[in-house]
């Protein structure tokens, strides 16, 4: 009774931030209900492909740095958690955090090399040393070359909850991306995050008022990085597959055309564009190449007509109705 | 018989040959990526699958023409400039204005499809393409055999290098070419047509990546994804030479192609990361890359 009359009133007073809390509501209750609904490891591989593309979002979106390299975390990654949970048993929890940090670790060195340069070598310099750690991961033994690491057991999450289960892994790989899209949520909303964002309107002036961009650029790359190693570390245990796919040019590609077609700079928008891009993927399956055409498509229609993406273009229509996309 | 290092010679200069051929695709394609990033501003992604159509319209004119290998490379080149002109005219020309990483995503979009529609109707298995009947064969120079094709594709490349060069760096057309890169808006107000400029450097980039393609037919069979790969490796060759010089480029991609071919007699595991590891050593010593100014 007490608590009903105490936050009633808050609600009204703050119209605006309840509309969100609405909307993030049914996004929640819809990601909760939705395995019953959709195939389950459909919409998995779709939230693991959306957390690696709000983990690139951060970069490009708010710090206006386009990485051509992001496969080499999101593939890394899923080979040492692949390894980590076949090879010497750790629990998926474990794995998936070794993953994580593995790619964070990368992050920490890719970074710090390539935010030497700016723009255009930014984007060459990380696509170069994603092919660098392609080739080592096409000849390092443990990775098991063109086979890649099979039949990668799922575990049980805590020695407890079976993650065979196809439900209990639903749900673990949907609480991962709800914490991870909770946390950049939070980095793109805090005081650094409206430095990252100084950053890429206009870097000689974040400079000249005292911030050490080039720590602001690494943190916010490492983070990147990170999430996206998270995204793959998942990957590997939901396919229970680790393999060279991931670790191509192509898987940096299709995240670009995820962020670019779901919405540069937007908190949903990556979501959206990755499973626009993994529905084509499975519809198309069967033409082979034709994945590659309609991909390529994209990119240049979003490039040349449809650049605010699917979320920057309904954005101004729910910022009317205080949501913030 | 003769070895150096405890290496056989023949191995050894036998590659080094093969790094100077690949020197020479990678010092021509670097040198069009250069030229259109001068003007254009853009990172011409697509490079790679101009090169492949290069190879492909030269087996397509054999094959369903009948047209030989020398007018294939004249010929090539123009079919596949003009295919880039039309890209610049419809697609690219509406991004000067934004943002250069758009050029790249578009021209990343257009490699995706131009790939994708030759491997739908070629697949990817790569289709040979004999060596023209002049230049089959080859000599034996004593410490190793030549083949005469192979040499012949060194010095041609350093020609069409050393031509572009004087081009550029020479004439009359060349000098408005560098004050167009320096500054577009004042050598408009000259009374030189910047924008035909632009579509001709656009279009004379892409034609020096269809001649490599025709060079490279014969070494390499035609294959669809022959450019892909090659674009990436491309990519490190003009982050370490920086593209700020038309002659960087050419050493740096000789040079390159050279390290490739003496790490495969070596230490062959890492003759594909070679290249990638220079340019780690080169961001951290020069970041600007060796023949470039600023960043």
């Amino acid at each position: 009774m007490t608590t009903n009359s105490v936050t009633t009133p808050s609600v009204g007073s703050t119209k605006p931030v309840s509309r969100q809390a609405i909307f993030v509501g049914i996004l929640l209750a819809l990601g909760l209900i939705a395995p019953f609904a959709v195939y389950p490891v459909f919409l998995m591989k779709g939230l693991c492909f959306a957390l690696f593309a709000a983990a690139f979002n951060l970069l490009l979106g708010y710090v206006g740095l386009l990485s051509f390299g992001h496969a080499m975390f999101f593939g890394w990654s899923a080979y040492i958690t692949a390894h980590a949970a076949k090879e010497w048993g750790l629990t998926p929890e474990i794995a998936v955090l070794l993953g994580t940090f593995v790619a964070a670790g990368m992050g920490a060195v890719v970074g710090w090399l390539a935010i030497r340069r700016q723009g255009i070598y930014f984007a060459m310099i990380t696509l170069a040393l994603a092919q660098l750690m392609y080739f080592v991961a096409l000849q390092a033994p443990f990775t098991h070359g063109e086979d890649g690491i099979q039949g990668v057991p799922r575990g049980h999450l805590f020695g407890l909850i079976d993650l065979n289960e196809t439900m209990n892994m639903y749900y673990f790989v949907f609480g991962i991306f709800v914490l991870a899209l909770f946390f950049l949520y939070r980095v793109i909303n805090s005081p650094f995050g409206q430095v990252l964002k100084a950053i890429r309107d206009n870097e000689p002036r974040a400079i000249s008022l005292g911030y050490q961009v080039h720590r602001y650029k690494l943190i916010a790359f490492v983070i990147s990085a990170g999430l996206s190693g998270m995204a793959g570390s998942v990957k590997s245990l939901v396919f229970q597959l680790a393999s060279l796919t991931d670790v191509h040019w192509h898987a940096s590609g299709e995240v670009v055309l995820m962020t670019l077609l779901g919405g540069v700079g937007t908190i949903f928008g990556p979501t959206a564009g990755a499973y626009l891009v993994v529905t084509i993927q499975n519809y198309f399956a069967t033409l082979g190449s034709w994945v590659t055409i309609i991909q390529g498509v994209i990119f240049v229609v979003c490039v040349l007509a449809f650049r605010a993406g699917i979320i920057g273009v309904l954005r101004p229509f729910l910022k009317k109705r205080g949501i913030e996309a | 018989m003769m070895t150096l290092f405890g290496i056989p010679a023949a191995a050894l200069f036998g590659q080094l040959l093969l790094g100077l051929i690949n020197g020479a695709f990678y010092a021509v394609l670097s040198l069009g990526l250069a030229l259109i990033f001068g003007l254009l501003n853009i990172i011409n992604f697509s490079h790679g699958a101009q090169y492949m159509m290069g190879a492909f319209v030269a087996w397509l004119g054999l094959t369903y023409l009948g047209a030989n290998y020398w007018v294939a490379l004249l010929l090539a080149p123009l079919v596949v400039a003009a295919f880039g002109i039309v890209l610049e005219r419809t697609m690219l020309s509406r991004l000067y204005k934004l943002d250069h990483l758009y050029g790249l995503l578009l021209t990343f979009g257009l490699a995706l499809i131009i790939e994708g529609v030759f491997r739908n109707l070629y697949g990817i298995s790569g289709i040979p393409y004999a060596v023209p009947k002049e230049l089959a064969g080859g000599w034996n120079l004593g410490f190793m055999y030549l083949p005469i094709y192979r040499a012949w594709v060194v010095i041609a490349s350093l020609v069409l290098c050393i031509g572009t060069w004087l081009l550029i760096e020479k004439t009359k057309l060349g000098a408005y070419l560098r004050a167009a890169t320096e500054n577009p808006a004042l050598v408009q107000a000259m009374g030189i047509n910047v924008p035909i400029m632009i579509t001709l450097t656009y279009g004379f980039g892409v034609a020096l990546a269809a001649f490599a393609g025709v060079l490279a037919a014969p070494i390499y069979s035609v294959n669809p994804l022959m450019g892909s790969n090659l674009i990436i490796v491309v990519f490190a060759v003009v982050v370490i030479g920086g593209m700020g010089s038309i002659m960087g480029s050419i050493v740096t991609g000789f040079m390159l192609g050279l390290l490739e071919g003496l790490t495969k007699v070596i230490y062959p595991e890492a003759a594909s990361t070679v290249i990638f590891m220079v340019m780690v050593v080169v961001l951290l010593i020069k970041p600007a890359g060796l023949f470039g100014k600023g960043a």
